[in-house]
């Protein structure tokens, strides 16, 4: 591969030895799963109890993992930083699950996923994680349904499926439109019977701010206990972050308020490398913004587009209300521009076409920051009742936030930062760059690509926690060499844990001491409003590079002028808040890094300087079909880039058409 | 409002707009409130804490309960003072972390949770009184967190289907009437925020334990463990220090996601059912 | 599936630990049904129920037999005499009689003891209050905020029940073997009818909550039932408090003299 990036010092970063996944095995792609489940050795189990799995996270990922773990017999110490682990994030997904269990007798296969999300992903995936997924993925149903999550079902008792953004078969499964809460508490359900057997040692309100390496395996973690401030180290003989992904450096994202980027990027500036970090996720069916108050945004299922229909006036400036717009008035542009897909195309194309729309000042709402989501046809072909069965839970919503009922006008839309697909690059086995630290779920990078299509985020988080990585961690584990460090030196006087817990404690002394004068909060909101405007849904080269030179700015800003009132004593939420942007700030200069380099438009990556003459996404496979993995190297000193090359056997790169 | 730092500029400038972005940010003047809030200050576990009156002003209608407590936050760090501590994550009502106690109400005056609760309820001149939920088994950490940890313990107690990953069989083994499957739901949507505890004047957990129940017992995977649920569940209910329950109804008035009262005689039954059955099945 | 043998590993001795909180064999030898009821606040509940609705049970007989009244010293006095020989030759003299009283004396002492147990566990679940008093959506009546003060009202009544027309202790005009004349003379003073309204009214209230609250501990659930339950916790109030208290006013009236 040629490098043919301006000069890197320019760019400021450098280029690396290439990485391989040297853990994915050889042989036909539906095969490597099963070869690697049988190369993998295993831990006798009489041997289990004694070995010790740090998970931190209590999501899809994390809880599948933590209670999995537990039953298998290992020792689990977990972590949440919310009161309970049902909180995690995972909670507010709504839209439903995929699995290729082809119930619907519409052509659905494993290989059909495996396709489907290969190409969604805009092939910026490994082919053999994800064909992994899709085979996994009719095992999580079962599970799920032994657990007593209560899918939607057909009347005569089988279980239900919709079809959903990007793909043309029904093999989506749901709960109303609360699946990811169903999900969560099925996994919640199953860790709470661990905790209560005490075979999971679960800490709650407790939340990592760093990694402990000894001897170059992850060993432990530094956390602060967020009810008393106590900054504790755990030791274990593996750690699993499932920690999710970092949308909120946004400020405004669909992500938890608190959901943050600390865990891994911690973990990365301890050695651990950053996969396609520019990679994220745009959701093009969020409530749109009411004011500069709001601090979160709120997302309405992407499975409303299979009945609502996406429109704006035909002309600019045309600020009738929607009831008045007669139809030969409206432009129905998804339908116009994509007529395969319509409504349904993928959350990048869709939130794209979205934002087109508006800069042409066809945008409709406050702002002119919205499009319309009309349900009028719907309701006429499926009546009222039909509507509400299926979509009552989020009118509700919409209404309770905007004060208008969808019934009766149409609701207003608009992308919104959702999902992150980079995260720590992670081999097959799901274990980062430094080993014994592994990264399931958002946290990593691996599935998805440059695009993560509609219902597999649920997929994957549970795949990894439930099948993958129990499969694979038994293989660190009965590997570990018989000199290993025992836990019992790693005391408080260990030079590693010394200057670990040192060094985080050192980090919130200097934001609580600092005699500064702007809250934490200002910082995020600015911070956002650079990466929004320059890393957002569209980027180029001068504004990225705007960016490069902003943030330090505003780093150095925040060290000069950030006021954390209170003590490290005691519960002190803006002490929390004013880490996690102090982790932020670094994080989005890294992703404005990724962004600039890669010089081609991909998935949710869309540079304005590589498209077609329509304005869609062009692919450069010759210079970018790789994994850009990024080395920390100090603060503010240029990281280094590992390229890791992605080989398609099986689906063979080709222009991602939906038109 | 009240912006610490109006001399970034950036800051002020608002929505999220992309390179057409002469979008004019929504006005902030017209139909703002200014309020009066009495809120409950503590500052540990073991402090004494008392209601501390703020005043605070340019509060849109629009915002969400917890926009017009951020609001107030911002304010209070840039005096100087400790911002109001309270609890709250997804702010889309499903995380179940967010709950305070307002004008005596749990969530408030509407059927929903605190941050789905928006402040158009309200009117310019309102004095609102914000409390963290009461109840023994609820400790207060501090201001308007509480310690839930104990409806945790009560879901470790049997508030699950015993299906270890891997031995589960095929999906479509068990067919699942669709009104089974329905009932489920409507009891599976208890988000875990204890509002049925903090409205109910007994503290008790019963629709909280009751919407669990109900869930897996109403299902056939869950029928091996019928028995056994519920019995464990009730004790680690009357274990944690929960009231019982005088069938006053408020918990299901409070409970944001409508969880019927009628599940709490669907566990009494269940319970009595185990009882007969001489307990663990 | 049982709790024990779910484990893939069950070679290794505690993983059966791994399957419950509790297994059987590790809680105590299997309670007895009376001690399970009882130790939980549910269980409480439905020892509760049950003894209320024998209470009302009695009640009902109780209020149609003051109904006679109505009829005259000779029909009443007769019905008095034969409460206490029903039965006979098979049962002694009383003896049924004493036997509602001994299983009366179980409901109420249960049932009081229950209740007392169980406000004091309510109590201590809530030690403080809301500094806002009320809330809009706070959702109580009346007669569920006095059931406590109700019942204890009730007791108290229930004492000087028995020592006005049973021991005719405090009922000073009174004369063993004439109930009529007895009733008439207890509701010829002011007290003796203001203790009787008041405890009637208490009684309705109680019975406006208590029954539905009754019927919902023991698991009826459908909402048929459940509004069934409310009309017929409403009737039963209304009648018994209206029935008892035709007595009283009857009295004052000088309809019974």
């Amino acid at each position: 591969m040629q490098d043919t990036t301006a000069d890197p010092a320019d760019a400021g970063w450098t280029t690396g030895e290439p990485l391989a996944d040297t853990r994915a095995p050889e042989g036909p792609v539906a095969e490597r799963w099963e070869r690697r489940k049988f190369t993998a050795k295993l831990v006798n189990p009489a041997n289990r109890r004694a070995r010790t799995v740090i998970v931190v996270g209590t999501g899809l990922a994390g809880g599948a993992a933590g209670a999995t773990l537990a039953e298998q017999g290992y020792h689990v110490v977990q972590f949440c930083y919310q009161d309970s682990p049902r909180r995690a994030h995972s909670i507010a997904a709504q839209g439903g699950i995929n699995a290729a269990k082809n119930y619907r007798n519409d052509g659905d296969s494993v290989r059909r996923l495996f396709q489907d999300t290969v190409k969604g992903g805009d092939f910026r995936s490994r082919e053999s994680n994800v064909h992994r997924l899709a085979e996994v993925s009719t095992q999580i149903i079962d599970q799920c349904v032994a657990q007593g999550v209560p899918f939607a079902r057909e009347y005569g008792g089988l279980l239900d499926t919709r079809s959903f953004g990007g793909v043309q078969v029904s093999r989506t499964f749901y709960a109303r439109g609360q699946t990811g809460q169903q999900l969560l508490l099925g996994a919640y359900q199953a860790l709470s019977r661990q905790i209560a057997a005490g075979r999971v040692e679960m800490h709650e309100r407790t939340e990592m701010l760093d990694l402990l390496v000894v001897d170059g395996r992850a060993r432990g973690i530094v956390a602060r206990d967020l009810v008393t401030g106590s900054i504790d180290t755990y030791l274990a003989d593996a750690v699993v972050l499932a920690t999710g992904g970092y949308g909120n450096v946004f400020h405004l994202s669909t992500n938890a308020k608190n959901s943050n980027a600390t865990a891994i990027w911690r973990a990365h500036r301890r050695g651990a490398l950053f996969a396609n970090p520019c990679f994220t996720q745009i959701h093009p069916t969020c409530i749109p913004r009411a004011g500069d108050h709001q601090s979160k945004l709120t997302l309405m299922s992407e499975s409303l587009r299979n009945d609502g229909r996406i429109w704006v006036p035909r002309t600019a400036g045309d600020h009738r209300p929607p009831q008045e717009i007669p139809e030969d008035e409206r432009d129905y542009y998804l339908e116009r521009a994509y007529p395969a897909f319509g409504n349904l195309v993928p959350r990048d194309i869709a939130s794209r076409a979205a934002k087109n729309v508006c800069d042409e000042g066809r945008g409709v709402g406050p702002g002119g920051q919205g499009v319309y989501l009309d349900f009028t046809d719907a309701i006429e072909r499926l009546g009222r009742a039909a509507v509400e069965q299926k979509y009552g839970n989020l009118f509700e919503m919409y209404e309770r936030i905007t004060d208008e009922s969808p019934y009766e006008t149409p609701m207003r839309i608009y992308p919104a930062i959702h999902y992150t697909m980079g995260g720590l690059w992670v081999d097959y086995d799901l274990q980062t760059t430094v080993p014994g630290l592994f990264a399931i779920g958002e946290a990593n990078f691996s599935d998805h690509g440059a695009n993560r299509l509609g219902a597999s985020a649920l997929m994957q988080g549970l795949a990894d926690g439930y099948f993958i990585l129990p499969s694979t961690l038994g293989d660190y584990l009965a590997t570990l060499p018989r000199d290993l460090t025992p836990r019992s030196e790693l005391g408080p006087d260990h030079p590693v844990v010394r200057e670990v817990v040192g060094e985080v404690t050192n980090r919130l002394h200097a934001l609580l001491v600092n005699p500064g004068d702007r809250s934490p909060e200002s910082f995020q909101k600015q911070l956002g409003e650079v990466l929004w405007e320059h890393c957002g849904m569209a980027r180029d080269a001068a504004g990225l590079r705007r960016a490069l030179s902003e943030i330090p700015r505003l780093r150095e800003e925040f060290w000069n002028r950030i006021r954390v009132p209170g003590s490290g004593e005691a519960l002190n939420q803006s002490l929390e808040k004013a880490h996690r942007v102090s982790d932020y700030l670094e994080l989005a200069e890294l992703m404005c890094r990724d962004a600039l380099h890669r010089e081609e438009s991909c998935g949710g990556h869309f540079r304005t300087e590589s498209q077609t003459e329509g304005g869609e996404a062009e692919r450069d496979d010759s210079r970018f079909q790789y994994v850009a993995a990024w080395e920390f190297t100090g603060e503010g000193k240029p990281p280094v880039l590992h390229r890791e090359e992605l080989e398609f056997q099986d689906v063979l790169p080709s222009r991602r058409s939906y038109a | 409002m009240n912006a610490p730092h109006t001399d970034t500029g950036s800051t002020a400038a608002a929505a999220p707009v992309g390179a057409a972005g002469e979008a004019p940010a929504p006005a902030a003047a017209d139909g703002d409130m200014a309020l009066t809030l009495r809120i409950w200050r503590q500052a540990g576990p073991e402090e004494p804490g008392a209601m501390t009156t703020y005043r605070i002003s340019g509060i849109s209608p629009d915002m969400s309960f917890l926009d017009m407590l951020d609001t107030l936050n911002e304010q209070l760090i840039a005096e100087g003072d400790e911002p109001v501590a309270f609890d709250h994550d997804c702010r889309e009502g499903i995380c179940g972390a967010c709950g305070v106690v307002i004008n005596g109400d749990a969530h408030g005056p509407q059927p929903t949770t605190t941050c789905q609760l928006h402040m158009r309820h309200f009117d310019d001149g309102d004095t609102i009184d914000v409390e963290p939920w009461r109840a023994s088994a609820f400790p207060v950490i501090r201001d308007l967190v509480v310690d839930r940890g104990s409806l945790d313990r009560i879901i470790g107690s049997g508030g699950y289907i015993t299906a270890p990953t891997g031995s589960a069989p095929e999906a479509h083994a068990t067919a699942v009437p669709k009104a089974a499957a329905d009932d489920a739901f409507a009891h599976a949507e208890c988000i875990g925020c204890g509002a049925c505890v903090a409205a109910c004047p007994n503290g008790a957990a019963m629709l909280f334990t009751a919407a669990k129940v109900v869930h897996l017992n109403v299902l056939p995977q869950g029928a091996p463990e019928r028995e056994g649920r519920v019995l464990d569940m009730v004790d680690a209910m009357d274990e944690e220090g929960f009231g019982g329950c005088t069938q006053v109804g408020a918990c299901a008035t409070a409970c944001p996601k409508g969880i019927p009262f009628q599940s709490i005689a669907d566990m009494n039954r269940e319970y009595l059912r185990a009882v007969r059955k001489g307990g663990r099945g | 599936m049982s709790w024990t043998d779910v484990s893939p590993v069950t070679t290794v001795p505690d993983m059966a630990l791994a399957t419950r909180h509790k297994p059987p064999a590790a809680a105590e030898s299997s309670p007895s049904v009376v001690r399970l009821l009882w130790r939980s606040t549910i269980g409480k509940k439905a020892v509760m129920a049950v003894t209320g609705l024998v209470m009302l049970a009695y009640l009902v007989a109780h209020m149609l037999g003051n109904l006679k009244i109505f009829f005259g010293p000779d029909d009443f006095n007769g019905y008095a005499h034969w409460l206490r020989t029903v039965g006979e030759p098979a049962l002694g003299y009383e003896w049924l009689l004493w036997v509602v009283r001994v299983v009366l004396l179980a409901a109420v002492v249960l049932h009081g003891v229950a209740a007392y147990q169980l406000s004091r566990r309510d109590i201590a679940a809530r030690p403080v209050g809301y500094a806002h008093r009320g809330g809009a959506r706070r959702r109580s009546s009346f007669a569920t905020r006095t059931m406590r003060w109700g019942g204890v009202i009730l007791a108290l009544f229930i004492v000087w029940h028995i020592l006005d027309l049973t021991t005719l202790t405090v009922n000073p005009n009174a004369e063993a073997g004439h109930p009529y004349e007895n009733v008439v003379a207890s509701f010829s003073t002011w007290y003796g009818n203001t203790i009787y309204i008041v405890a009637m009214l208490a009684l309705g209230l109680h019975l406006r909550h208590g029954f539905d609250a009754a019927a919902r501990s023991l698991g009826v659930t459908s909402a048929r039932a459940a509004r069934g339950l409310r009309a017929g916790a409403n009737t039963l109030a209304l009648v018994l408090t209206v029935g008892f208290l035709a007595v009283p006013f009857a009295v004052m009236t000088g309809v019974v003299s």
